[in-house]
């Protein structure tokens, strides 16, 4: 018989933001030591009050915008309850009846065509802390308690593994494109319900869900011994299928039951009554669409469109501070293709030289734009332009007045260009005359010494032809 | 009696077991938290000492605030009469005024039995930043002190909004003048009259012979939302108590049993050695109408009836400015077992729940209890002052 394989996701995801979600404690990406980010707060020390961060709700409704939900304008916290020492309250601060968005879709390409997947909702929790075992003893680090997540649940409409990978790596994209979340390793988890029916049946089978996966390959694998099991259990009866949670050895490339006392318990929820409902008016919500970056494909045709090459794009899409460095000088004016190698091609090699990354890069857009601008109005050449970058980058100059105080300006008009050429034709006479007498060398020489003289404004092009009309 | 856990010199104003004070240990009554001291002091207790109040010390509190009037704390010595640290400290005119935490009525029951006043706040006008919570959603931090001018006082100095609290309104300050009362009109709720012994019936009607003398208008009606109000907030009250004491679990601070194999010992022996009874009884009722089964029933229902009453109560204030009540139903408590406490405490609350479940301002003065609508504080200083002024 053949079998249609039937699959739902819930993804968590870690949000990018500078402070928790209910504390103002650092995100724990800057912890060196276990604990280092932990206050009364987020220890759960009595008298403490959870306060919402707002930009956690502006990153969920983002993300819900990018995944076509409707945003809801009234939305609640629940508290889940469960003992473990890793959660310092004894409850962890969650949405169950009010999520922040709902009913929303995204579309893959496939290798077997377009297919739509149902978002059934999207919300906002805290992470809990971490449990760090040695020897006879276990310890607690809470430096991970109260970092803000969403989750993204899923109507159960995946068909294959290789769709449940496709959608991560979408959701991957958007997210870096949105700010949401650099989805490092780690910083997005699965959980995967999964079920096997005959072909042309309505009916679901038996669903059993695998915890907590971070790996792309790790949730394919996973998903494809799972699937393998659920048919064997029904073509050659070799097992009775039960609902069950079960966990993924990487090891062996296999799934395991958790003990029941995992899995069995009633979290008792109930609206959390330190957090007051929040309301998402006209304005606020209007403020977050604004914002919202337009979604990756949108995005990636457009950049296309400008000439940018595959490559660049990439990079663009996978990075929202340096995209939207891009569209905020385009926006001023540059060339979206010029924009793109200044950034990608000079920024990047300036940074490169001190060990850094284009995410180490801290330049404004009206700076950069007004270096772009420059050169694009002929001021300056792109030499001067480079020289003028590496200045801002290192040390936050005003591009336009550097250019001043360096005289990189003035000397780029013609009658300075020329003045520079005469005096370096005055200083060398040997070489103009070996010049004269066919020596193409010293052409070159001359050239560099004028360059030297020029500090490398002008257009070099322009300088040669002038220094060799010179010598005629 | 002894009325302190911590004693400080010189200080004027007393705080319950319940209230950080930076440093100081804080144990809300209980031997669960013994030893913790907090690092920071609650948001009433910075704003009174940056105004030039000086903190006297911390008074004993009955384990979390969930019995009747402190009579079962961890760290007191047991009385056969029953009265409130608090209470008794202000009406020994040791301290100027005392802060304590209204979840479940005890402050009000204190109070009235040691005849002094205390101010249960509209929900939201005070940080509940710094008090061992127990019932996010209906317990306020209130002022004891002699008289009503005193508490205005006091008052004016802890309201306003605070940041570090989501449940904290927006507005700066509040409206505590004292006026006169005259042409007010009061009821006296005949429900509850019933539920009081004849020397409490008596300095209810002896309060309303006085307000009438000033000119207010009192008059006995039928009000049949008390105990409808009660269970309703004995629900909320021990699920959200349930759910916040649960943090209290001897791994991060407080008491750790000696004796545990495994985690799971190490909570269960724990909580079975810091918790006394009642608090057992409330995590157990709690965690009950929170269960999967009953929360239907149970919590969401409550929270329905939360916001019928309200509207009861609001066309009620149509026609009244207070309502007059017993805070509770005898002049004296006696000695009693710990085992008889869920059943006696949750009794006595039908007097002061309504005010926990729908967040209206509560004053007991001169050993009753008045209550008016969301942010009629000054309603009800007023009338007390009207009194307070006969009574000199």
């Amino acid at each position: 018989m053949n079998y249609e394989l039937v699959i739902g996701l819930e993804t968590h995801v870690e949000l990018e933001t500078n402070s928790k979600i209910f504390c103002s404690c650092g995100g724990h990406s800057s912890a060196k030591e276990p604990n280092d980010c932990v206050c009364p707060a987020c220890s759960g020390m009595p008298g403490m009050l959870p306060v919402m961060n707002k930009k956690v709700v502006e990153l969920a409704v983002t993300a819900g915008l990018m995944l076509n939900c409707n945003i809801n304008r009234y939305t609640t916290f629940d508290k889940k309850n469960y003992y473990y020492p890793d959660l310092p309250c004894a409850y962890q601060i969650t949405q169950l009846n009010h999520p922040i968005c709902t009913d929303g879709v995204v579309t893959l390409k496939t290798s077997s065509g377009s297919r739509d997947i149902r978002i059934k909702q999207i919300h906002m929790e805290e992470d809990a802390g971490k449990l760090v075992h040695g020897g006879k003893v276990s310890y607690v680090d809470f430096n991970r308690t109260s970092v803000p997540l969403i989750e993204i649940v899923t109507q159960p409409d995946f068909r294959s593994a290789e769709e449940v990978v496709t959608y991560l790596n979408k959701l991957k994209s958007m997210f870096r494109l949105g700010g949401i979340s650099e989805c490092e390793e780690g910083a997005m988890r699965c959980d995967v319900n999964i079920s096997v029916r005959p072909e042309g049946s309505e009916e679901f089978g038996v669903r059993t869900e695998i915890k907590n996966m971070s790996s792309f390959e790790a949730i394919e694998k996973a998903i494809k011994y799972e699937a393998q099991r659920h048919m064997d259990a029904l073509e050659f009866e070799t097992e009775e299928l039960v609902q069950e949670t079960r966990r993924f050895d990487d090891v062996s490339g296999k799934t395991f039951a958790m003990r029941n006392k995992e899995t069995e318990a009633d979290y008792r929820y109930f609206p959390d009554a330190n957090l007051m409902p929040i309301i998402i008016d006209d304005e606020w919500l209007e403020k977050i669409k604004a914002n919202k970056p337009v979604a990756v494909d949108e995005k990636a045709e457009d950049y296309r469109l400008a000439g940018i090459s595959d490559k660049e794009i990439d990079m663009l899409i996978s990075n929202h501070k340096i995209s939207k460095l891009l569209d905020d000088i385009v926006s001023m004016g540059c060339n979206a293709k010029d924009g793109a190698a200044w950034i990608l091609t000079d920024c990047a090699g300036i940074l490169r030289k001190d060990g850094k990354t284009l995410n180490d890069l801290t330049i404004t857009p009206e700076k950069l734009f007004a270096v772009t601008n420059m050169v694009d109005k002929g001021d300056i050449n792109r030499n001067a332009g480079k020289k003028i970058l590496i200045a801002v980058i290192e040390n936050d100059v005003d591009p336009i007045a550097y250019c001043k105080e360096q005289g990189l300006d003035k000397k780029f008009d013609a009658s300075a260009i020329e003045s520079v050429i005469d005096k370096v034709i005055s200083e060398n006479n040997q070489a103009v005359e070996d010049f004269r007498n066919g020596k193409v060398k010293a052409l070159q020489a001359l050239f560099g010494a004028c360059m030297k003289e020029l500090k490398g404004a002008g257009d070099p092009a322009v300088i040669k032809t002038i220094l060799e009309e010179k010598m005629k | 009696m002894k009325y302190y856990t911590v004693k400080f010199d010189n200080g004027n104003i007393a705080v319950d077991d319940t209230i950080l004070v930076k440093d100081a240990v804080s144990s809300a009554g209980s031997k669960i938290l013994e030893g913790f001291k907090p690092l920071f002091s609650a948001e009433a207790v910075t704003r009174l000492e940056n105004k030039g109040y000086k903190i006297a010390g911390k008074t004993h509190v009955g384990e979390f605030g969930l019995d009747l009037v402190g009579e079962f704390s961890y760290y007191s010595e047991k009385e056969d009469t029953l009265k409130g640290a608090a209470s008794e400290l202000v009406a020994s005119g040791e301290v100027k005024a005392a802060l304590g935490v209204d979840m479940n009525g005890a402050t009000r029951r204190c109070a009235a039995l040691s005849e002094v006043d205390f101010l249960k706040p509209t929900y939201g006008t005070v940080s509940r930043y710094g008090i061992i919570s127990c019932a996010a959603s209906g317990e306020q931090l209130g002022v004891y002190a002699e008289n009503a001018a005193e508490i205005a006082e006091i008052m004016s100095v802890i309201s306003g909004h605070d940041e570090k609290d989501g449940t904290s309104l927006k507005n700066l300050s509040y409206d505590y003048s004292i006026t006169d009362a005259s042409g007010k009109k009061v009821c006296i709720v005949k429900e509850l009259m019933e539920k009081a012994d004849d020397e409490t019936k008596a300095k209810v009607n002896a309060y309303a012979d006085t307000l009438r003398k000033s000119g207010v208008i009192v008059e006995e009606i039928s009000v049949d939302i008390f105990e409808t109000a009660n269970m309703a907030w004995q629900i909320l009250m021990t699920a959200e108590t349930c759910n916040n004491v649960s943090r209290y679990d001897g791994v991060k601070y407080g008491h750790r049993a000696t004796e545990y194999k495994n985690i799971d010992e190490l909570y269960v022996n724990s909580r079975t050695e810091g918790f006394n009874f009642l608090t057992k009884a409330v995590i157990l009722y709690g965690s009950d109408v929170l269960s999967k089964n009953r929360y239907a029933d149970c919590y969401d229902k409550s929270l329905k009836v939360r916001r019928v009453i309200a509207e009861k109560f609001e066309k009620l204030m149509e026609s009244y400015d207070a309502v007059l009540t017993p805070a509770c139903s005898k002049t004296v408590y006696e000695k009693y077992d710990i085992h008889e406490a869920f059943g006696k405490v949750f009794e006595e609350s039908v007097f002061t729940s309504l005010a926990n479940l729908i967040g209206i301002p509560a004053l007991v003065c001169g050993g009753i209890q008045l209550m008016s609508k969301h942010f009629g504080e000054s309603t009800l200083l007023s009338l007390a002052n009207s009194v307070e002024k006969e009574g000199k």
